[in-house]
């Protein structure tokens, strides 16, 4: 029985990599042909450098890279040898290309005329390649000069992989800092890439007729966007439009939303083991196979490697769900599944037996699906009863509905006197700042003093940049405005129902996400009735039209829906995809939604992204 | 109709024909007599320079450079101020090169406007230049030249010249009687006969050959012509006689006895692609007599002077008031129009003439057609001998005859015919006098659309290209927009028009027209050195970041800045900030980049990885105290002493006073004064303070026992007192000091209340000391407390005391299977209160 598991479970693998790109193609829109685009440009440039290869990696890259490539796609085009880009010389392979894979960072261009330095030396003869993601960087290529490597280098291309499809709706380009860079930082690089990416978009899917936008950052790229069609206007795509919308939502429009903590499956898993690039790492101890005779002996030490996407039939159906919704569902599976097996002995004829064995990888991909997500719900569990989750969840909801949020909160308080996580301290202190649009300067000093003295007086630039963030500011003579854009957008729901949902602040357990109502009263009944509150929150709003070569326009069918393209610029939850995916799924809701995003996030790495790390070298 | 076939002449197995292309335009009073003559091949121009007046060099009678369309229409004359020249040819793309004796090879485009000149060598300066040619490759037009010195020398490529003198031939005290270039392989040779001596030349070596089956009376040899494709050669020897046979020497295919003894003016190779004849037309005076496998030749008698282009598929015969082409009948026009052919193609040609007379006999035909199966071979036929007609009549018979045969046809692909009529229809438009280009379906399809509109755009019929486009429904980006470019770059060139004329004439005509690059046309503009024009120009680029390198290349750099800007690509942002930051003086650098508030930021982005102290300067420049406190404070976590790291930190205070950020300037103040007590309490207890928070001080102060100085601490940073108990207790309970806890509790009343006591008892596993506190808890808190020691049943008193559902709850929360039942019901019975209530 142990050996049949065994090699089951490699199948499962061959199975899920198969199942990779499909299930890229079962949604709304298939973003398989993005990826293929994308895997095309790389097998081209892969087969200019002739002969056998090894890859330098920019670590940052290889997450993002699996999506579109795996090593099988390398290798058949002789990619013999991957190394990660690191300082010094180049480890030995006998290969004739070294191709370095890189961002178009300075540092690292630094380290690579570094690796090429101590390679010639070595008198070898390989040719080097340099193909830059998302886009080649003139700045970069004069860094290598003035290192007088830049003659070295055979090729040097860009590959333009700006947004990665993560799953059936799902696009992100993982840009790390890309909130940091534009709020804080004016640096608008990310917002450039945006914009080209969703041209590339656009001509593989056609053009968008409808442009909406709320935030600076979406003008911004609108206006690139439709300097950009200008641009291109000779190679006009005649192509039928596939979106029917685009709506671009600045992150700083509702920063809210990333603080509260996520309550559906998927974002749990997230902001307690937290998702990278479609993966997660768990604690291995629930995932150990009980095997007779032996005991607790050898555990696995290795933390239990998962990959988290819809192409896994059980995860689909449970994602989304508010947490509290999974148990049953999962409690319902394991009585089919453990029905379907029984049946084995109802088989009586050879046809019956053959037909069951035929059923048989299903069942068992199944069941061993089923025994995944009972383990990670029970990892899950044991964090949502306990009693600081449950205390900070209430903070939370109470800051929210708009308790209390004008004075110094007791909880936070106290667990900063225990020194519990300072990122959990920033994440309800700014959610409270948020709630109140901004504290009294003395609720304000209050906060930032014992958060230096407690956690150091390095994170006075921390806090410095979340005010430049407007996550935490003072009060300023206006009222405060949260109360009225709260109750105008609905965004608390008093009756919420966890396990059939009727409304998407089930996700938060009564909190409706900000940038998703906006999506959803942009359809109905439009942005026009809501048009006070959208002044009250950050940057212009706005509507564009791009005009479509006659004879593209869309003829809809009678109750076809309508497809939008909401993009998240500076970074979207799970649990706000999950409230989309809901609205998607409404039967009088009318519009399926794409989601794309430049960073998928959870508070707490986003709060990260926002902290500035001094470390002092020992005296 | 019956007259098709009335210029055919038979030779051998093949009909040839002569047929008039265009009747000249020009006005030539002494004909192409002492004439150097040169015509482009493709139906390219023709170039003339009178000989006569070349020799004598008398300031009157400069010789004059005329240049003509293949209709001889002027185009361009001037006259011709340089040396001798010994050589006039064209080169693929239509640009004259005038060969002089002292070896300068000038470029003129065929408008007479010259392009550049370059050299063959300093060797030829010398010896002079006795005889040259002009070849074709792959690689572009080459240059070949002999010396007076017998040497060769070739230049392969004139765009990418590289010269190569080949080897000396042994002996040779005489000029060559005549040589060709080869071009095979991506190798040159020359082939060069002297007396009875045949030399093959390549770059290394000097090979002496003798072509197979050649008379062995031969002593000289007159004239040698390679093929349009280089693979055939043809040679007229001493005797009269012509061999023809493969370039490389080795295969004779014919040899025809002309019977002239005197050398031809002219002799070139009339051959089709894939013609199984080889032929030569050779031109005395007044001759034309073409020779090929067969005993017999066709004769023709020339009225005028001559002279023969060759081209891929036959010989053009330019004169003084003609302009004719002779060529091998091809074999589908052969099939239809050779009397009484019986080929389906002819059929069907008489069955449509039937037809069109309304007789039955056109049903008889046809059914002899569809017998044979043979109506899809008919048709075609006739579509492709349409292709090779000239003349647009017999064009249009062979097409209706074609089209009348598809419809008996049910799924005959539609694709050859209607392909054929479009090409047909651009051919004729070019062929037509005023534009004078007699290209042949053959030579169309060999030179492609593209190539044949880049020529109309050479010769600046922009509305023809543009029409073609249109009517072949080329991609505008290829196409329209292509040829509108190049207009617009002719068009930047005319002095005489101002600046915002021609501005606005090109956007008048281009528009938003798909894909223009104006930078591109500005970039010519700038060429010409009319800057302000190519400053007007770029407005007009839709594409921001095109317009960045040539306003840079202009030194208009800070407008290169504020487009790089307008393009949102930071990656050129950054670049024209490069650009500025070693063009400028400092100063005016950071005025600029005050005056561009993304540049500035995206070049701060840069200074803070790159260069740490120009940020500085930046910051104050722009007295931005703010950041200049961030910068010290990020730089005193650089500094590797204390005392480097107060100094730093004193520099951040007073930019964040200058700033008037009190809170800042006091944190930092504050942390300084931390600093102080660290490196003070570092040595005195001989333990690492330094780099702790205050917390983790005081923590570490407390676990010590060291209760005075935390004391101090909290009173000197005004602790608060919440705070300061949550410290002391878990500092006690961590070293397990129950003890000291318990006497605090007791100092006085606690502002955290008594819950933290018992949970960090329970956090350090003594149930005993925790539950000493439960008592001290507030009714609000009991619950939570009498759980935390793990007293279900008093938590379930206390809830029930307290009437609080939430609170029963979450006692139930806490119980587990083994619960005792009887405590359960209570709870249970005590919810159901609850919730009457």
């Amino acid at each position: 029985m142990t050996r049949i598991s065994g090699a089951w479970s490699s199948h499962d693998t061959v199975v899920l990599s198969v199942k990779m790109a499909a299930h890229l193609s079962y949604g709304r829109v298939n973003l398989n042909i993005l990826r293929e685009a994308a895997r095309k440009e790389l097998r081209e440039f892969l087969d200019k450098c002739a002969g056998s290869k090894a890859i330098v990696w920019d670590e940052y890259l290889t997450g993002p890279f699996g999506l579109i490539a795996q090593y099988s796609l390398l290798k058949e085009h002789e990619v013999e040898k991957m190394f990660t880009l690191k300082a010094g010389r180049l480890p030995a392979a006998d290969v004739k290309n070294i191709i370095f894979f890189v961002r178009p960072r300075l540092e690292l261009m630094d380290i690579i005329a570094e690796n090429v330095i101590g390679e010639d030396r070595q008198r070898s003869q390989r040719d080097f390649h340099i193909l830059f993601v998302p886009r080649r960087s003139l700045l970069c290529e004069q860094r290598l000069e003035e290192q007088g490597v830049l003659g070295s280098f055979i090729n040097i291309e860009e590959y333009i992989l700006d947004l990665i499809p993560y799953d059936g709706d799902l696009l992100s380009m993982e840009s790390e800092s890309a909130f940091r860079e534009c709020y804080l930082e004016n640096d608008q690089t990310s917002l450039y890439h945006t914009a080209k990416g969703l041209m590339t978009l656009q001509a593989l899917y056609g053009t968008i007729p409808q442009i909406f936008g709320k935030g600076e950052c979406a003008r911004h790229v609108a206006n690139m966007m439709l300097r950009m069609k200008r641009e291109f206007a000779g190679s006009q795509n005649q192509i039928l439009p596939v979106f029917d919308s685009l709506l671009l939502l600045d992150r700083n429009v509702d920063l809210l939303t990333p603080l509260a903590t996520q309550l559906t499956y998927e974002g749990l898993i997230d902001e307690v083991y937290s998702i990278t690039n479609g993966y997660v790492k768990l604690p291995p101890e629930k995932f150990t196979q009980k095997k007779q005779g032996e005991g607790g002996k050898d555990l696995p030490t290795e933390p239990k490697k998962l990959q988290l996407n819809s192409a896994e039939e059980l995860y689909a159906e449970i994602r989304d769900k508010n947490f509290n919704a999974v148990g049953s569902v999962l409690s319902k599976k394991a009585k089919i599944i453990s029905a379907a097996f029984e049946e084995r002995h109802n088989a009586k004829t050879v046809g019956e037996i053959k037909q069951f064995v035929s059923q048989l990888p299903h069942m068992q991909a199944a069941r061993s699906s089923l025994a995944n997500h009972t383990s990670i719900a029970e990892l899950i569990k044991d964090i949502t009863t306990s009693e600081s989750f449950f205390d900070n969840l209430t903070v939370e909801q109470e800051f929210m509905t708009g308790v209390d949020t004008d004075k110094v909160n007791s909880y936070i308080e106290d667990c900063i006197a225990q020194q519990d996580p300072l990122i959990k301290i920033l994440r309800l202190v700014c959610m409270q700042s948020v709630c109140n649009n901004g504290l009294k300067q003395k609720v304000l000093d209050y906060y930032k003093r014992e958060i230096l003295q407690t956690y150091g007086y390095e994170h006075l630039l921390t806090l410095s940049n979340l005010e430049k963030a407007g996550l935490l500011k003072p009060q300023t003579s206006t009222r405060n405005n949260y109360p009225t854009i709260r109750k105008t957008l609905k965004l608390w729901m008093e009756d919420i129902n966890e396990q059939n949902p009727n409304d998407i602040s089930y996700v938060y357990s009564g909190y409706a996400p900000l940038s998703v109502r906006l999506a959803q009263l942009l359809v109905r009944p439009g942005w026009r009735s809501i048009e006070e509150v959208l002044k009250m929150l950050p940057g212009p709003h706005f509507e564009e039209r791009q005009q479509l070569p006659s004879g593209l326009h869309k003829k809809r069918q009678q109750g076809e829906n309508r497809t939008t393209l909401v993009f998240f610029l500076g970074g979207v939850t799970y649990a706000e995809i999950a409230a989309l995916r809901f609205l998607s799924q409404m039967e009088d809701g009318g519009t399926e939604y794409v989601i794309a995003t430049t960073k998928l996030i959870n508070g707490t790495c986003w709060i990260k992204s926002l902290m500035d790390k001094l470390e002092a070298p020992p005296f | 109709m019956a007259f098709v076939t009335a210029n055919w002449n038979p030779l051998g197995e093949a009909f040839y024909r002569k047929i008039e292309l265009y009747e000249m335009g020009w006005n030539l009073r002494e004909g192409l007599r002492d004439c150097l003559i040169a015509a482009a091949p493709y139906g390219g121009p023709i170039a003339l320079l009178k000989e006569s007046q070349r020799r004598e060099r008398s300031a009157s009678a400069r010789p004059l450079l005329e240049i003509y369309s293949a209709a001889g229409v002027p185009m361009a004359s001037f006259p011709w101020k340089s040396g001798v020249v010994v050589h006039i040819s064209w080169t693929v793309s239509d640009d004259l090169l005038c060969i002089q004796e002292d070896g300068t090879v000038l470029i003129y485009d065929m408008f007479g406007n010259f392009r550049r000149h370059f050299s063959m060598g300093n060797e030829v300066l010398q010896n002079q230049v006795i005889e040259a040619k002009v070849f074709h490759s792959a690689y572009g037009t080459g240059v070949a030249i002999v010396t007076g010195a017998f040497r060769f020398t070739l230049a392969t490529n004139i765009d990418d010249l590289k010269l190569r003198r080949l080897p000396e031939v042994p002996g040779l005290q005489v000029a060559p009687s005549c040589w060709a270039v080869l071009t095979q392989d991506r190798q040159t040779k020359v082939v060069l006969a002297s007396g009875k001596d045949l030399y093959v030349l390549d770059n290394t070596a000097c090979t002496p050959v003798t072509p197979p089956g050649i008379d062995p009376q031969v002593s000289s040899y007159f004239q040698m012509a390679a093929s349009f494709s280089y693979k055939y050669l043809a040679l007229f020897t001493d005797t009269g006689h012509v061999w023809m046979g493969t370039s490389n020497l080795k295969e004779k295919l014919s040899e025809f006895d002309t019977k002239v003894r005197s050398p031809p003016k002219q002799m070139v190779w009339c051959r089709r692609p894939k013609s199984q004849q080889p032929a030569v037309v050779l031109m005395w005076d007044r001759l034309l007599l073409v020779a090929g496998k067969c005993r017999e030749s066709i004769k023709y008698h020339l009225d005028e002077e001559s002279f023969l282009v060759p081209e891929l598929d036959g010989v053009r015969i330019v004169s003084r008031s003609f302009h004719e082409f002779l060529h091998e009948v091809p074999g589908a026009c052969e099939e239809i129009f050779k009397i009484a052919s019986m080929a389906p193609g002819a059929l069907l040609l008489e069955a449509h003439k039937e037809y069109e007379k309304e007789s039955q006999k056109a049903d008889e035909y046809l059914r002899e057609i569809k017998e044979q199966n043979l109506l899809p071979e008919a048709v075609r036929q006739c579509v492709e001998a349409a292709g090779f007609e000239h003349e647009p009549e017999t064009q249009k018979i062979l097409l209706r005859a074609s089209s009348f045969g598809k419809c008996f046809l049910s799924n005959f692909p539609p694709e050859q015919f209607v392909g054929m009529c479009l090409d047909l229809r651009v051919l004729n438009a070019v062929r037509d006098y005023s534009v004078g280009i007699p290209l042949t379906y053959a030579q169309y399809k060999q030179m492609t659309v593209q190539v044949l509109i880049d020529r109309l755009v050479f010769r600046r019929l922009y509305p023809l290209a543009i029409e073609i486009c249109r009517y072949l429904k080329i991609p505008e980006f290829q196409g329209v927009s292509r040829v509108l470019k190049h207009w617009a770059c002719f068009k930047v060139q005319q002095k005489e028009e101002p600046d915002d004329v021609i501005a606005c004439a090109i956007n008048q005509k281009l528009g938003d027209t798909a894909s223009i690059s104006y930078s591109e046309i500005a970039a010519r503009a700038y060429e010409c050195g009319r800057t302000e024009l190519a400053i007007k120009l770029l407005e007009f680029e839709p594409r921001s970041g095109e317009q960045v390198p040539l306003l840079l290349k202009m030194k208009r750099s800070q407008l290169a800045l504020s487009k790089a800007i307008e393009s949102g690509d930071t990656d050129l942002v950054y670049t024209v900030v490069t650009y500025l930051k070693n063009e400028m003086n400092r100063g005016d650098f950071f005025m600029t980049l005050r005056n561009q508030p993304v540049a500035l930021s995206l070049y701060r982005q840069f200074c803070k990885h790159q260069e740490q102290n120009t940020l500085k300067d930046l910051f104050n420049q722009d007295d931005d105290h703010q950041e200049l406190g961030n910068f010290y404070v990020r730089a005193s976590y650089g500094e590797g002493s204390v005392e480097a790291r107060m100094a730093a930190l004193q520099n951040a205070v007073d930019e964040f006073n200058k700033a008037k950020n009190e809170f800042s300037a006091k944190a930092t103040e504050e942390q300084m004064k931390l600093l102080r007590w660290q490196r003070r309490f570092q040595e005195e207890f001989d333990k690492p303070y330094l780099d702790c928070s205050l917390h983790e001080t005081v923590h570490s102060l407390l676990l010590d026992s060291k209760h005075k100085q935390a004391e101090q601490l909290y009173k000197d940073f005004r602790i608060p007192d919440k705070r300061f108990w949550w410290l002391k207790i878990s500092a006690l309970a961590e070293k397990e000091d129950w003890e000291e806890l318990e006497k605090f509790s007791k100092s006085k009343k606690s502002p955290i209340g008594y819950l933290p006591f018992v949970e960090i008892c329970v956090k350090h596993h003594n149930k005993y000391e925790a539950k000493k506190y439960v008592t001290k808890v507030t009714l609000e808190q009991k619950v939570k407390a009498h759980l935390a020691v793990g007293d279900l049943e008093q938590a379930v008193e206390a809830a029930i005391e307290r009437r609080s559902e939430s609170e029963l709850n979450l006692v139930l929360s806490r119980c587990t299977p083994t619960t005792d039942r009887a405590l359960l019901d209570k709870i249970n019975s005590a919810r159901a209160g609850a919730l009457k209530k």
